[in-house]
């Protein structure tokens, strides 16, 4: 439990983006510390609450592992179909850029 | 304002069956006030083709006697984040420029099946993060009412088109009260239903747990005849429940006796004293009807919101990651590598909120932060669903104001996130409780629409929509 108000500084911006892979310009960072520091600081508000043992709640409607047959349902795209919003290719393949 | 008025999305399909009229007389009308209304640009793109050559189906299907559906010939128009053959989904955002869907949402089919045409998909805040439609990677959408303000949000070009007749109906979705704060601030009625009962395949996902589709309508007779089509078994979404049996449209419209609390902590100082002059009357017109209305306080509903904003945002960085720019949508020409590829399709392809909450759902779900955030929300969710609970153990319905404002100026709130946040300050509590909840139209505050919200308990749709419309004819 944080006692005090959270600051978000440049480094933990520059981390939050490279752990949600998005590769920020330099000014896009400076107005982000900003505006991330005013969200965690209004969310922070939930800390008046007092949580006692209750359990979190992740799904409303009361619902547990929900299965269905495993059967093969038709499909009617074509594969060419499938691939056609790929922005780059060869073939049948999806083109990406070297790995390593 | 609107210069053409449909009729109920019914007797416009009695008129397509009986020949009074045709399914491609009323397309051809919804394109040609599409085009009228361009000004106030709510539409991102018009699938004309595709809209007149099903409206010809439909036409000589019924001149050879075949069945058609209960929607037949009634023109529509989905919000772009709703997958639909003939158009691009692009969920107004720039990462998904182009995509060319290979499937259709479930809505959609359940709609076609029944003989509505999609005619045209209506503009959003990117990936439905916002209230205002200022977020929309495109444009803005200016709200039919008075062109200097925004119609709301997300799903603003949906309830601007209601607004301006371009279509009897429209789809919306709602994460935190993105389909019934555009409905207060157009005029219009906006449904979100309970958690579960409208299948969300092929609608493009933000935050899973909270994330719901429904109707915009004209009147509450329309909004449910839609929902009775969209609502019911999808296959593909694994978090749905049963719908009602008995038919949407059939309705109990009583208000006498029926107990109602007015929520005490949406009509304090901190909502315009304008719009609280207008639910009070609501009010007054309601105990005049016979309803028995009683303050509730639930201490808990201003918490809703910061319980929201991280929950939602950590939805959100889950179901954004699968843009990467490598199978569809937007991708950076000259990264030098796969990891540079994925990180400058992201930085280019996502505007600045989606990149707010990707980060922020980043944070408050990582090692060390988990449990005093995410968790922490988790629990106050529970706490809140609990406190609804016991409000409706004692109430049919609990009314209040949509929005704490009529629709406020374009421009007025971007520089401040927080403050576009708090448009939505008595409308998420819904979301978080899986309860069905609308906005009928209550009345106006210099010149704007006011929208009255009335939430039921989980499952309680059809009781709500019955009393909604009972309130609609006491206007």
């Amino acid at each position: 439990m944080k006692s005090n108000m959270t600051q978000i500084t440049r480094n933990d911006v520059l981390k939050l983006a490279k752990l949600s892979n998005i590769k920020l310009r330099d000014e896009e960072v400076d107005k982000f510390v900003v505006e991330l520091d005013a969200i965690v600081n209004y969310v922070e508000q939930i800390d008046s609450v007092k949580i006692d043992d209750l359990k979190p709640t992740d799904q409303v409607t009361g619902l547990e592992n929900v299965t269905r047959p495993d059967e093969v349902i038709k499909y009617d795209s074509t594969g060419e179909e499938l691939l056609k919003n790929l922005p780059n290719k060869d073939g049948k393949y999806i083109k990406v850029k070297r790995v390593l | 304002m609107p210069k053409y008025i449909w009729k109920s999305i019914s007797d416009l399909a009695d008129d397509v069956k009986s020949g009074k009229t045709t399914a491609t007389e009323l397309v051809e009308k919804s394109l040609e006030l599409i085009e009228e209304n361009e000004e106030f640009k709510p539409i991102i793109a018009v699938i004309k083709d595709g809209s007149l050559k099903r409206a010809k189906e439909i036409d000589s299907a019924i001149k050879s006697g075949k069945k058609v559906g209960r929607l037949a010939g009634v023109p529509f128009i989905a919000k772009d984040n709703f997958l639909v053959y003939g158009a691009d989904t692009t969920a107004a955002s720039n990462i998904l420029k182009g995509f060319d869907a290979p499937y259709q949402s479930t809505a959609i089919n359940k709609l076609e099946a029944e003989g509505a045409i999609c005619v045209a998909k209506a503009n959003l805040d990117a990936f439905a993060h916002g209230s205002s439609t200022e977020n929309s990677d495109f444009f803005t959408t200016l709200n039919p009412h008075d062109k200097t303000r925004v119609p709301g949000g997300s799903s603003g070009g949906s309830a601007a088109s209601v607004a301006l007749s371009l279509a009897p109906f429209s789809l919306g979705s709602d994460t935190g009260g993105s389909i019934r704060q555009p409905a207060s601030f157009c005029g219009v009625v906006g449904l979100k239903p309970t958690y579960g009962i409208v299948g969300r395949s092929g609608v493009v996902a933000m935050g899973s747990s909270l994330d719901v589709i429904g109707p915009i309508a004209k009147n509450v007779e329309d909004a449910a005849t839609v929902l009775d089509v969209i609502s019911g078994k999808d296959g593909l979404d694994m978090t749905m429940i049963d719908r009602d049996k008995e038919s949407y449209s059939k309705l109990d419209k009583t208000i006498k006796g029926k107990k109602i609390g007015l929520i005490k902590e949406y009509m304090d100082e901190s909502v315009d004293p304008e719009v609280i002059k207008v639910i009070k009357e609501s009010v007054d017109k309601l105990v005049a009807s016979g309803a028995i209305v009683e303050e509730v306080s639930l201490p808990l509903s201003k918490l809703g919101l910061p319980a929201y904003y991280i929950l939602c945002p950590a939805e959100v960085s889950s179901n954004l990651s699968r843009y990467d720019g490598q199978r569809y949508g937007y991708s950076y020409k000259d990264a030098k590598d796969l990891s540079e590829s994925y990180m400058l399709s992201r930085d280019v392809g996502f505007g600045d909120e989606a990149k707010r909450r990707i980060m922020i759902g980043t944070y408050v779900l990582s090692s060390g932060y988990y449990d005093a955030y995410y968790k922490k929300a988790q629990v106050v969710r529970t706490k809140i669903i609990e406190e609804s609970d016991k409000a409706f153990s004692k109430f049919d319905f609990l009314v209040g104001p949509t929005t704490p404002t009529t629709a406020f100026k374009i421009g007025d709130k971007t520089g401040d996130p927080i403050s576009m946040y708090l448009s939505d300050l008595m409308t998420v509590t819904a979301n978080l409780t899986g309860c069905p909840s609308m906005s009928i139209p209550a009345g106006e505050a210099q010149g704007l629409p006011v929208g009255i919200q009335i939430i039921a308990a989980q499952r309680k749709d059809r009781e709500l929509l019955g009393f909604a419309k009972g309130f609609e004819e006491l206007n």
